[in-house]
């Protein structure tokens, strides 16, 4: 048996020379500094989901019905007449949650390391070009099942881009085909959900990866390993503190996988709706344009970047500050490479003051976010007292927040710029490993 | 020596940031009503348990007896009830499938909703997905809100969808509910039992709760799916987790 793989091997080789070279410097011979921790497990994780967002959409497509008439009632059909329908779908929309939760994971990694310093920087934008794309992908994926909140939904999320001075009405018409979003625009969003963005995504994936490969993985000391002395117990020439990612990382991530997956079965199979977080209520009711949902707010994830768009104040008789505002939050993430310029990367020798900043950026991340569910609306009033004028509180809360946001960008700025920063000694070699 | 103690602090600080994270994730959740819907006051918890199913098979012969005539169950299918509810074909078309329908058909009232809209204002919604879109304790507080009202054109009210234009089917198991409303306003303080009818209260709650829990099982049969397999899947998941666990541990033995 084990003759007959290694002369199929030798058939390949010859033929495709290039394929085991290709392998190595990938996998055995792609040297990944030993000390990764807990954080380091998300960049293979967002990779399951993805296969796993892919492999489940292609059986969802075989019984969904991209119509205005038929979309809803084939969802339905999905999750009581197709064989294992329900679990398909569960773990799709599951799995569309957790790919957030793992990529805003991973991002804050990014950030709290400094991976996105140089020589990183094209693997940072690239992720952030994934991340653009994932938020399209979602956002017509939502829209999909045309459930009332998927249209009202999809009739706020478009109509941001009315706010455009002069060609915004317009705009808002050519991206819908319509003047509401309806049979046309769920057919196009099925084209983009389904192929077109899936591709792109593919695409970026694998050049993020290749870029991370061409100049090796950051860690959690921030440690340029390849700086330090060479010489492991493979390979005379590669980092000391390298060790071959198959087969030390490929095990490793097994381990992640696992816990993953046991989070991601609990929440399959006992909690599917999430509280009405990962499926909401409001869309098991059918998309009507006549009856406009309670409130209307986006998904979990998208909710601290329309928190922003709501806080920023009409000026100038246009409300497009708020969706410029809004973008503005994901184009400073784009450009931090460029505003956090500090020699040190990873938080455990930075100064105090960057970890001060980083606690309240995350602490207005999250606060942005409930905010953006409407949470602030239930709990104020129990914590405040039930007479107070919600939304004078809610803009007073979320505009602090909105600046502690943009605020972390200027003060990294500012802070690492002109030097105020004061850091603690970089050690030579990685510190820890478990 | 300030180096070793920042560093146990920053790795306590990883250490803590993701349970953190988990676990405030997981407040949140919690302190989340499971839906919201239009109506006033608290709501009554239904204590739905699809996994009871007695209780389910009680629910569904109320449904056929009360509300079959008005409201359909377009995403349900009779042989999918017998399946589910443990009930052999015959007992399904005997005694729960009063429209004629064929035992693969879904469940579709006889009313028209030409006729309903004349009748009532408004054509009686589809129930398949009523749980879902309202939440079990939403019905089920809906269902014992219903009261007298003279000034309905209809006979009643009631107090979690005001105005509804439904008029009470369960009236003689409840009895008649009457306002008892605030002094010098409209305003329903309380509803007082003026007529009791056939059940006793604890046996008219115990009925209504039979009837929402058969209606969260329509919203959702897959559930019964799900809890049947969940526990295996994460029984060998952790079996799974436990060998990746001692293989990576194996392979990193020679790492120092
Ligand atoms: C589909 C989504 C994504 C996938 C599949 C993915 C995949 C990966 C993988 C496999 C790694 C190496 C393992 C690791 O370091 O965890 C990685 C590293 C990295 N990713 Fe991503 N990623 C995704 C999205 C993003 C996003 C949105 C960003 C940020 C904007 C990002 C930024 C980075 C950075 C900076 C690294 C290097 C980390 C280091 O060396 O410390 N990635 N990614």
């Amino acid at each position: 048996m084990a003759n007959v793989f290694a002369r199929i091997g030798d058939w390949v080789n010859e033929r495709t020379p290039g394929l085991a070279p290709m392998y190595r410097k990938h996998m055995t011979e792609y040297y990944a500094p030993k000390n990764f921790n807990l954080w380091y497990y998300f960049g293979s994780l967002a990779m399951l989901v993805l296969v796993n967002q892919i492999v489940t959409g292609i059986f969802l497509t075989m019984n969904y019905d991209p119509s205005a008439s038929g979309a809803f009632d084939s969802v339905q059909y999905i999750m009581r007449d197709v064989e294992w329908g329900w679990l398909i779908r569960y773990m799709h929309t599951t799995g569309a949650s957790l790919f957030f939760v793992v990529v805003f994971l991973h991002m804050f990694r990014g950030i709290m390391y400094g991976s996105f310093k140089k020589p990183r920087e094209l693997v940072w934008l690239l992720g952030m070009l994934i991340f653009l794309a994932l938020m399209a992908e979602a956002f017509m994926g939502y829209v999909l099942p045309w459930g009332n909140m998927s249209f009202w939904g999809a009739k706020v999320i478009v109509s941001l881009f009315g706010t455009i001075p002069k060609i915004g009405p317009a705009l808002q018409e050519w991206i819908m085909g319509d003047f509401l979003p309806a049979d046309a625009t769920l057919n196009r969003f099925f084209a983009l959900h389904v192929i077109a963005l899936p591709i792109v995504l593919l695409l970026l994936v694998v050049l993020h990866l290749a870029a991370l490969h061409e100049v090796g993985s950051n860690n959690p000391d921030g440690v340029e390993i390849k700086k330090g002395p060479k010489g492991n117990r493979w390979d005379a020439l590669k980092p000391a503190d390298g060790i071959p990612f198959h087969p030390y990382y490929t095990v490793k991530d097994l381990v992640g996988v696992g816990f993953f997956l046991l989070i991601a079965a609990f929440i399959i199979f006992f909690a599917p709706t999430f509280g009405g977080w990962f499926l909401e209520h409001d869309n098991s009711i059918a998309a009507n344009n006549l009856v406009t949902p309670a409130q209307i707010k986006p998904v979990w994830y998208f909710t601290a970047f329309y928190a922003i768009v709501r806080m920023v104040p009409s000026a100038f008789g246009t409300a497009v500050w708020g969706v410029l505002g809004m973008f503005g939050s994901i184009a400073l993430l784009f450009a931090l490479p460029w505003i956090d310029v500090g020699p040190v990367k990873s938080i455990r020798y930075r100064g105090t003051g960057y970890k001060v900043a980083l606690t309240i950026f995350v602490i207005a991340f999250f606060c942005l976010m409930a905010l953006g569910m409407d949470l602030t609306d239930e709990y104020f009033p129990r914590i405040f007292g039930a007479g107070i004028d919600i939304t004078l509180w809610d803009n007073v809360f979320g505009r602090i927040m909105t600046v502690a946001y943009f605020g972390f960008f200027v003060f990294l700025w500012l802070y690492t710029h002109l030097g105020w920063e004061k850091t603690k000694p970089v050690p030579d070699r990685v510190t820890t490993h478990d | 020596m300030t180096k070793p103690t920042l560093l146990t602090m920053s790795r306590l600080l990883m250490k803590r940031l993701l349970p953190a994270f988990v676990l405030a994730v997981g407040l949140l959740v919690a302190g989340q009503p499971a839906a919201r819907a239009e109506g006033e006051g608290q709501l009554m918890a239904s204590g739905a348990n699809v996994r009871d199913q007695a209780s389910l098979q009680r629910g569904a012969r109320l449904f056929f007896n009360y509300c079959v005539g008005c409201h359909s169950l377009k995403y349900m299918r009779y042989s999918r009830i017998a399946d589910d509810l443990g009930l052999t074909e015959q007992q399904v078309m005997q005694d729960l499938n009063f429209t004629g329908a064929k035992f693969q058909e879904p469940v579709i009232s006889h009313m028209p909703p030409e006729d309903a809209t004349k009748w009532f204002g408004k054509a009686p919604p589809d129930l398949s997905l009523e749980v879902s879109a309202k939440g079990a304790d939403w019905v089920y507080t809906y269902l014992n809100t219903f009261y007298l009202d003279p000034k309905s054109p209809i006979g009643w009210n009631n107090t979690t969808l005001p105005n509804a234009a439904m008029p009470f089917p369960l009236w003689e198991l409840q009895g008649e509910q009457v306002a008892v409303t605030k002094p010098g306003s409209d305003a329903v303080e309380k509803l007082d039992l003026a007529h009791p009818g056939k059940l006793t209260p604890a046996q008219y709650q115990q009925a209504t709760r039979d009837l929402v829990n058969f209606l969260t099982y329509v919203s959702e049969p897959a559930a019964m799916q799900r809890h049947r397999y969940g526990v295996w899947v994460l029984l060998f998941l952790a079996l799974f987790t436990m060998l990746a666990y001692l293989l990576k541990k194996e392979y990193w033995k020679d790492v120092h």
